[in-house]
């Protein structure tokens, strides 16, 4: 075997060099030199961020027989997802130092890494079984760290809910790949590809595609395969909800554009393009529909972000390089405003315990740097300019209907008609904090360093991110539009 | 790109928002508000001037200082400014407004810093509209000039301000919902290129795909002009906005709206607007009547004046959809006539609530004796609204109905016959007010001790009035302001005159 080949894999080398690195520092330090655990752990994984905008990480690869390949377009969603993960870690910190978490802090950095990795070879394989290999390494440890609070009630039954369906839909999308296997004769991609072209259209593809897409759509939770979804937030801490609800949800996003877009290519008009469109519109309103009623900030922030899964998937819609840029540069925004509105939410419930809606009244006046960033992740997450959620919105309707026909018109001015809704909901957040004239609203506190400069790393991404035009610009160079 | 006047229109509200974030009391903040707002008028005035120097000179083009500065290359999505003289009109109305209108809050409470903040970001959404031409850069500010709305009334409203703040953000952003599918269909039928003037030129929208996009753009526009049946954001968000935002609502926000119908709907897809206006003018014709009779049964005063806009409004966009160029100009006039005569009232009403607490017309009454100088701007507002010849509200309805009336078809007349109806209408509604308002008995006798107008509430609507008169006087003006909007390659296919 030809060794050399490892060297293909840049990003995952690194990323496992980061973790040992972690590992072995989390174990041997003193006790204290162990309070810097999450500080060595964001600085290192800081350094491994900005390798991977070196020019040589995206240049194309090939490893293993064709298992593994990677181009600038995966490595860049790794980077995007690198920079996601980077500001999770250090919102982390403060939550890490809590008496019930401290003696575990490592673990988490750990298990964060280890699912990345997982993320990682999910975008990079070409062959389903390194596919399903990253898919579990993506799933299992996540459900470790829904139950990181194990003495909490909710904590745990999020994590055996997140655990009985990840396995349950794994099951379903091994399933699914063995008919693709019994159709093809094959698991390598471009095979199936090919196979799939020549074999035409038949009742197995249909369902085998259909099993491959309920697997994936589980770890996206497009409805209807959402229903783990809020209770796993809701139970989760916050800061392993923030990870699955960007991190974990980018990675799919890009694992299942890859899948449908060159996997299942040939069978684009015949089969998963209604699928899919039934699938945008049912997540999309429904997620915003159950939105309307949280009284949970996570949970709120749980149907919202199943919504914004939906509008994600319009960027696979049109199957073209505009729809992969804009499906990035979707997936980017989302996790800065997303990550500021959890940033947020972490903040307060650091400091005060509270996470529910009608906490949040008269937040203005007590602390109004929080509201006011809340109140831009808000907006962002609506699309409202000139904040980044309203180019990508915009973005991603564009690009969808590039593919021109009358039907993805409908489609996306459903989607439209949505944000009006999704709109709604995220004003009752604005109002509770600038309006509603409750008495006691949280008391007035100073939030760590750490949690400060996450923020203001998340609202500068949401002021600049689309106003800057050379990010999207740039995007759309390495998607080859 | 700073070589280029018109971007001074986005970059002073961005100074003012940077200086207003730094300011530390009341009265750096109004500094800073007049200030800009001044800045503002003086630019706007010398655009116009200098505008009409170039057109005398020769110039031909529909539109003036153009340029385009590069966004995003690969979408075709560049920051293109151009003007030509409908929307210098606007941003004249727009800088006048602000002015007035920072002059009308004076003292507002709470937050005063926050309140001119939201103002502010409002206004530079106002003005890099007016002096767009590219549709996704018109876009974008668009939607920024509607989402401090929100805010704005939610904070400082009164009544019952959470529904009526909700109800006017969530109509309007449902409008954009429908104005952005329709501005991106624009873009991949006008030959992928997002700029007005290119996309008019070309005319190059298939006629089935302009008979979809064309009620998309409009309905989507038409929902800010408070078009027939969603208008009923209008009189809620009115009655229970701050002053200042009344003003700005009524007197520009809303003109946005018929605006964008104009520069976008129709300058755009002509032969879907010809073929389709009959379904339109309809919808406008009941804005304009069903606007001015209910009006007439209101008793609080914004809801009055809030009906009276929807009828007003209403005849803005009926005359749009008339397609010549007579009724256009009088659309025009109209947008500034109401503008300033809306902003004027609303300073009003907001003047006199302030005082009596009250905008219940059966509550009040008598008001000439005891502040006789806002009972006289009162006056002379709803002189103005009801069209009396010297005030603006005349020439402008006047050019409208001229113009309807170049129709000779029995469809057309009709309407027009219609909508003149509502001239009388509005005499109803504005006389009874007026009589019960001003001349009536003293009603409650607390009001007696109340004073007449400070000097910054007499700035404001002076400066209002005096702008009112001109339009009334100079009418001939907006001819030829307007002249070369309507250039002959755009409008030939509809054989528009």
């Amino acid at each position: 075997m030809d060794y050399s080949q490892f060297l293909a894999m840049k990003q995952e080398i690194g990323l496992l060099v980061v973790f040992l690195l972690v590992f072995l520092y989390d174990t041997f330090a003193s006790a204290r030199a162990a309070g810097a655990t999450g500080w060595v752990a964001v600085g290192l994984f800081a350094i491994f961020t900005l390798f991977g905008f070196c020019p040589t990480v995206s240049e194309p690869a090939e490893a293993f027989a064709g298992m593994y390949s990677t181009n600038a377009v995966m490595a860049t969603i790794k980077n995007i997802l690198n920079v996601g993960t980077l500001i999770i870690m250090i919102q982390a910190i403060t939550w890490a130092k809590q008496d019930a978490v401290a003696i575990r802090r490592g673990e988490f950095y750990e298990m964060v890494l280890l699912t990345l990795f997982g993320m990682y070879l999910m975008i990079s394989s070409r062959h389903f079984l390194l596919f399903v290999i990253g898919l579990e390494t993506a799933s299992l440890p996540l459900a470790a760290m829904v139950a990181f609070d194990k003495h909490r009630y909710e904590s745990r039954e999020a994590a055996v809910k997140y655990i009985l369906t990840a396995v349950f839909s794994s099951a379903i999308f091994l399933m699914g790949l063995s008919f693709v296997y019994g159709l093809t004769g094959s698991l390598y991609f471009d095979r199936i590809g090919i196979a799939v072209a020549e074999g035409g259209l038949s009742l197995m593809l249909i369902v085998a595609i259909a099993f491959v897409m309920g697997g994936i759509g589980f770890k996206l939770s497009l409805v209807p395969f959402h229903l783990w979804t809020a209770d796993v937030y809701q139970g989760a801490p916050t800061p392993v909800t923030s990870y699955l609800s960007v991190i974990s949800k980018g990675a799919a996003a890009m694992a299942f554009l890859i899948v449908l877009c060159q996997v299942f290519a040939a069978a684009y008009a015949d089969v998963w393009e209604w699928m899919l469109y039934a699938l945008i519109i049912l997540t999309i309103t429904i997620g915003n529909l159950f939105a309307m009623r949280q009284k949970n900030m996570k949970r709120f922030l749980a149907f919202s972000s199943i919504s914004q899964a939906g509008y994600i998937m319009l960027g696979i819609m049109s199957c073209s390089e505009l729809g992969t840029a804009a499906l990035m540069y979707y997936v980017l925004v989302y996790i800065f405003s997303n990550l500021a509105a959890f940033g947020v939410i972490g903040a307060i419930e650091n400091n005060t315990g509270c996470v529910s809606m009608e906490d949040y009244n008269g937040l203005y006046r007590t602390n109004p740097r929080l509201a006011f960033t809340m109140m831009l992740a808000m907006f962002s997450l609506a699309g409202i300019p000139p904040f980044a959620g309203f180019f990508s919105k915009f973005f991603i309707f564009t690009s969808a209907i590039s593919q021109g026909s009358v039907a993805i018109y409908v489609l996306v001015l459903i989607a439209l008609i949505n944000t009006i809704i999704s709109l709604y909901y995220y004003l009752l957040v604005v109002k509770a904090m600038y309006i509603s004239q409750e008495q006691g609203p949280v008391a007035t506190f100073r939030s760590s360093g750490s949690e400060r400069f996450a923020l203001w790393v998340c609202v500068a991404g949401i002021l600049g991110l689309g106003i800057v035009s050379c990010f999207y610009n740039s995007l759309l160079g390495i998607a080859g539009v | 790109m700073f070589s280029n006047i018109l971007i001074y229109f986005v970059v002073i509200p961005l100074l003012m928002l940077g200086g207003l974030a730094l300011c530390r009391n009341i009265k750096q903040i109004r500094a800073v508000a007049v200030a800009g707002s001044l800045a503002l008028l003086a630019l706007s005035v010398y655009l116009l001037v200098d505008y009409l120097g170039l057109r005398a000179a020769g110039a031909t083009e529909p539109m003036l200082y153009t340029d385009s500065w590069s966004w995003f290359p690969t979408l075709g999505i560049n920051l293109a400014v151009g003007v030509d003289g409908i929307s210098i009109a606007m941003l004249i109305l727009s800088a006048v407004i602000l002015l007035t209108g920072s002059f009308a809050s004076w003292k507002i409470n709470p937050c005063p810093k926050d309140f001119f903040l939201w103002l502010v970001l409002l206004s530079t959404g106002v003005f890099g509209f007016f002096i767009s031409i590219d549709l996704f850069t018109m876009f974008m500010f668009y939607e920024v000039a509607l989402i401090p709305m929100y805010l704005l009334i939610g904070v400082w409203g009164s009544g019952n301000k959470n529904y009526s703040a909700m109800k006017l953000t969530l109509m309007l952003m449902g409008g954009s919902a429908f104005l952005m599918l329709g501005l991106i269909g624009i873009y991949y039928q006008g030959g992928h290129t997002w700029n007005l003037l290119q996309i008019a030129q070309s005319n190059s929208i298939a006629p089935d795909w302009q008979r979809f996009l064309f009620p998309m753009t409009f309905v989507g526009f038409g929902v800010l002009g408070a078009m027939f049946p969603f208008h009923t954001w209008s009189p809620d968000g009115h009655a229970s906005a701050p002053t200042a935002v009344s003003m700005l609502h009524a007197g520009v926000l809303m003109k946005l709206g018929g605006y964008g119908c104009f520069r976008v709907a129709i300058y755009t897809m002509p032969q879907a607007a010809e073929e389709l206006s009959w379904i339109f003018l309809i919808l406008t014709g009941i804005s304009v009547v069903y606007g001015a009779f209910s009006a007439c049964v209101q008793t609080d005063l914004k809801y009055i004046n809030a009906y009276s806009s929807v009828s007003h409004c209403g005849l803005v966009l009926f005359a749009i959809l008339m397609l010549n160029t007579t009724a256009m100009t009088g659309a025009i006039m109209q947008m500034l006539s109401h503008g300033l005569m809306t902003a004027l009232f609303f300073a009003l009403i907001g003047f006199i609530y302030g005082r009596t607490h009250t905008r219940d017309i059966t509550k009040m009454g008598g008001l000439m004796q005891i502040m006789p100088y806002l009972s006289v701007c009162y006056v002379i507002a709803g002189m103005a609204s009801l069209g009396l010849p010297g005030l603006s509200g005349f020439v402008a309805e006047m050019t409208i109905f001229v113009g309807s009336f170049e129709h000779a078809d029995t469809f057309h007349r009709f309407f027009t016959i219609l909508a003149c109806c509502s001239i009388v209408i509005t005499a109803v509604y504005i006389l009874r007010v007026v009589g019960k308002l001003l001349f009536g008995p003293v009603q409650d006798d607390h009001h007696r001790s109340l004073t007449d107008a400070e000097w910054w509430e007499r700035t404001s609507t002076i400066t209002l009035i005096v702008c009112v008169a001109a339009i009334g006087c100079f009418p001939n003006f907006f001819e030829s302001l307007i002249r070369y909007t309507f250039s002959p390659e755009i409008f030939a296919v509809i054989g528009m005159n």
